[in-house]
């Protein structure tokens, strides 16, 4: 009985709507709130925040557009890589064609960018679903890449194919720093993962997972598949190409189409997957798995094996373990760690007993 | 020569071209059929295949040797992974499956390389890889020998899949696994046995598409993308018929070649990275279940 959840009265609707409803819940999301923007900053290293936060931030935001379509409106879709290259080169495109536009602006506009091209290639959802869907998904992963790849205009003619993205800044300040960076990353991420919540929690949400669990019988109801499927893909896309954007502005640092390949659209989905799909926390839980693990096997296979095995073996027990973790995950929960991570909170409000 | 040979010369190199196209995707349709997975490990079968393949060789087993001992390993792999992959997944959404076999795509792929190393292997079927001279004396168009071997290999080994399937009693019963998986169970149809000889198959037909693939392109990581050429093929013919993946793999292979041959051109080429997805979204508009794919009817 580490805390108890009794005694809290909603006595309004608005009190009972509301995103966190529980006073614990509030607590701890202020307290949260404030170590990663007052405390991080002070005690993280250069290292810790441009090798782990800044690519897990970033990578989350594409998670939950993932999880936007995939856990709240039931489209599997494989293009969220292609999302996010649409978006990190409309970035680079607005900010050079657009003469002082802050960063924050363009990037919110490389987002609605990444948007209207999801709309266009969600429109098979119309018609197919599944595996299906997902193959048309592909095609767009493909097709974007390989636009900018050879449309010169994308990449304002530039010889070598990789280009270095501009510096970041928002209103005459520039944010060239580790913290810095961090910071707009967060701040963004932040609110537009607020907003993620809003919609889950609202009547769009509530017209995705209508879509979701039966369409047929949503249309039914009255919903307009056309509306529902085409605003669950616009707004993905949107956090995809936003996350896109961040993920090469603040990570990466060159903008060029092969960050962005199939591998990267598996790795995003693993994310939305593993964390635990239909839920707003599930793609920051996804997200850090998939990416610390590889971090985490490599410093372990470095201590244990030292030199004494060759790299490429290394690599490939690396790609096997985390396969298998993979496998592991999904057989024994495959909710996700969301899950796991509710099953735990259920067990401490019991704790020291079981049932 | 003139310019209908040329685009004939393409259209057969296209077709050829497909029918190995048509023998990946006939891994997944076997798989899908029975078990509604979509086995994206399949593609890293084929690699896993070819790799054992001349690892063994260069063990020193002859290649009459080596390849029943490959077909083996094929079949205890694929064995394998329905017994401790998909048995405990049973029932699981078919995005999670898919997640699966994505995972086991990682764990295949590691393991391969893990044992075999990662060096790039020639492997020589004994068929040369030259223009089939005749034809080049008669009509001046170039077709490669080895792709019309592999070609009608893999038509072969598709005819034998599909007579096994519509004239045996596995194949019947396979076809009411697909049909249904618990009433199948009721009536007395060993569902374990049917998955295992499926996914036995699955592995040997693996084998032979690493066998073919590995001898035109060499035998390398890149092997495992064939999964990515296989899906559209798939999504045309569709994911449940054995002659759909035969006429889709060379209608694919067909379009991309002249596509890229005419039209690529213009645009910068590269396009038949794209090409095949596009014209399977385009299908996927008129007839979303496929070419051959049973009716897809929903109810509320």
């Amino acid at each position: 009985m580490l805390f108890r959840e009794a005694g809290q009265f909603h006595t309004s609707y608005a009190q009972d709507s509301r995103l966190l409803p529980l006073r614990r819940d509030r607590i701890r999301m202020a307290i949260l709130l404030v170590a990663g923007f007052l405390v991080v900053p002070f005690i993280a290293n250069d290292y810790w925040l441009d090798a782990i936060l800044i690519p897990w931030l970033t990578l989350s935001l594409v998670a939950q557009g993932q999880n936007i379509l995939m856990g709240y409106a039931g489209q599997l879709s494989l293009g969220s890589a292609g999302f996010m290259a649409a978006g990190a080169f409309a970035c680079y495109n607005i900010i050079l064609r657009i003469d002082g536009i802050g960063f924050i602006a363009a990037v919110l506009l490389s987002g609605v960018c990444a948007a209207l091209i999801g709309i266009v290639f969600g429109l098979p959802s119309l018609r197919v679903r599944g595996l299906y869907l997902m193959v048309a998904t592909l095609a767009s992963q493909f097709f974007i890449v390989w636009a900018l790849n050879k449309i010169e205009w994308f990449t304002n003619y530039d010889p070598a194919g990789v280009i270095t993205a501009q510096h970041i800044f928002v209103l005459g300040h520039e944010f060239d720093t580790s913290v810095e960076k961090y910071l707009v990353v967060l701040g963004i991420v932040s609110v537009l993962t607020l907003l993620a919540a809003n919609m889950a929690h609202g009547s769009p949400g509530r017209a995705w997972m209508a879509v979701r669990d039966m369409d047929v019988a949503a249309e039914v109801n009255g919903l307009s598949l056309l509306r529902t499927k085409l605003q669950a893909f616009a707004i993905s896309s949107f956090y995809c190409g936003v996350g896109g954007a961040l993920y090469t502005y603040a990570y990466l640092e060159t903008v060029e189409p092969s960050a962005f390949t199939i591998h990267m659209s598996f790795l995003i989905l693993f994310m939305a997957l593993i964390g635990g799909l239909g839920t707003i926390k599930g793609p920051f839980f996804g997200a850090a798995f998939i990416l610390f693990i590889p971090i985490v096997l490599n410093v372990i296979s470095n201590e244990v094996f030292g030199n004494a095995v060759n790299l490429s073996l290394l690599s490939a027990l690396e790609q096997l373990i985390f396969g298998v973790m993979i496998i592991v995950i999904l057989i024994f929960e495959p909710l996700g760690l969301a899950r796991i991570w509710q099953l735990f909170k259920q067990r401490l409000r019991l704790w020291p007993f079981r049932h | 020569m003139s310019d209908f040979l040329f685009f004939l010369e393409v259209l057969i190199g296209g077709l050829l071209a497909g029918s190995l196209y048509a023998l990946v995707a006939l891994g997944f349709v076997l798989i899908y059929k029975a078990s509604f997975v979509f086995n994206f490990a399949q593609s890293s079968f084929v690699f896993f295949a070819a790799l054992s393949l001349c690892g063994f060789m260069e063990l020193g087993l002859p290649m009459w040797a080596a390849v029943p001992v490959a077909i083996s390993l094929m079949v205890v792999v694929g064995m394998a992974t329905e017994r401790l992959v998909l048995r405990p997944l049973v029932g699981q959404s078919e995005e999670t499956l898919l997640m699966a076999t994505i995972g086991l795509a990682f764990v295949v792929e590691g393991l391969a390389q893990a044992v075999w190393g990662v060096e790039v292997r020639t492997l020589d079927l004994g068929v040369g890889h030259h223009p089939i001279e005749w034809v080049m004396d008669r009509w001046g168009m170039l077709i490669n020998k080895f792709d019309l071997v592999a070609a009608i290999v893999a038509w072969i080994l598709v005819a034998v899949l599909a007579l096994v399937f519509s004239r045996t009693k596995v194949g019947r019963g396979l076809r009411a696994v697909a049909d249904d998986n618990s009433a199948a169970l009721s009536i007395g149809i060993p569902l374990s046995h049917i998955w295992m000889l499926v996914w036995a198959t699955a592995g040997v037909v693996a084998l032979v598409a690493g066998m073919l693939w590995g001898a035109r392109n060499g035998v390398q990581f890149a092997l495992v993308d064939l999964a990515l050429k296989a899906l559209p093929v798939l999504i045309i013919g569709g994911f449940t018929s054995v002659p759909g993946v035969v006429v889709a793999g060379l209608l694919v292979g067909a379009f991309e070649s002249v596509t890229e041959f005419y039209i690529g051109p213009l645009v910068g080429g590269g396009i038949d990275a794209w090409t095949p997805y596009a014209l399977a979204v385009v299908f996927l508009m008129f007839r979303a279940e496929g070419l051959f794919g049973e009716k897809i009817i929903r109810r509320v």
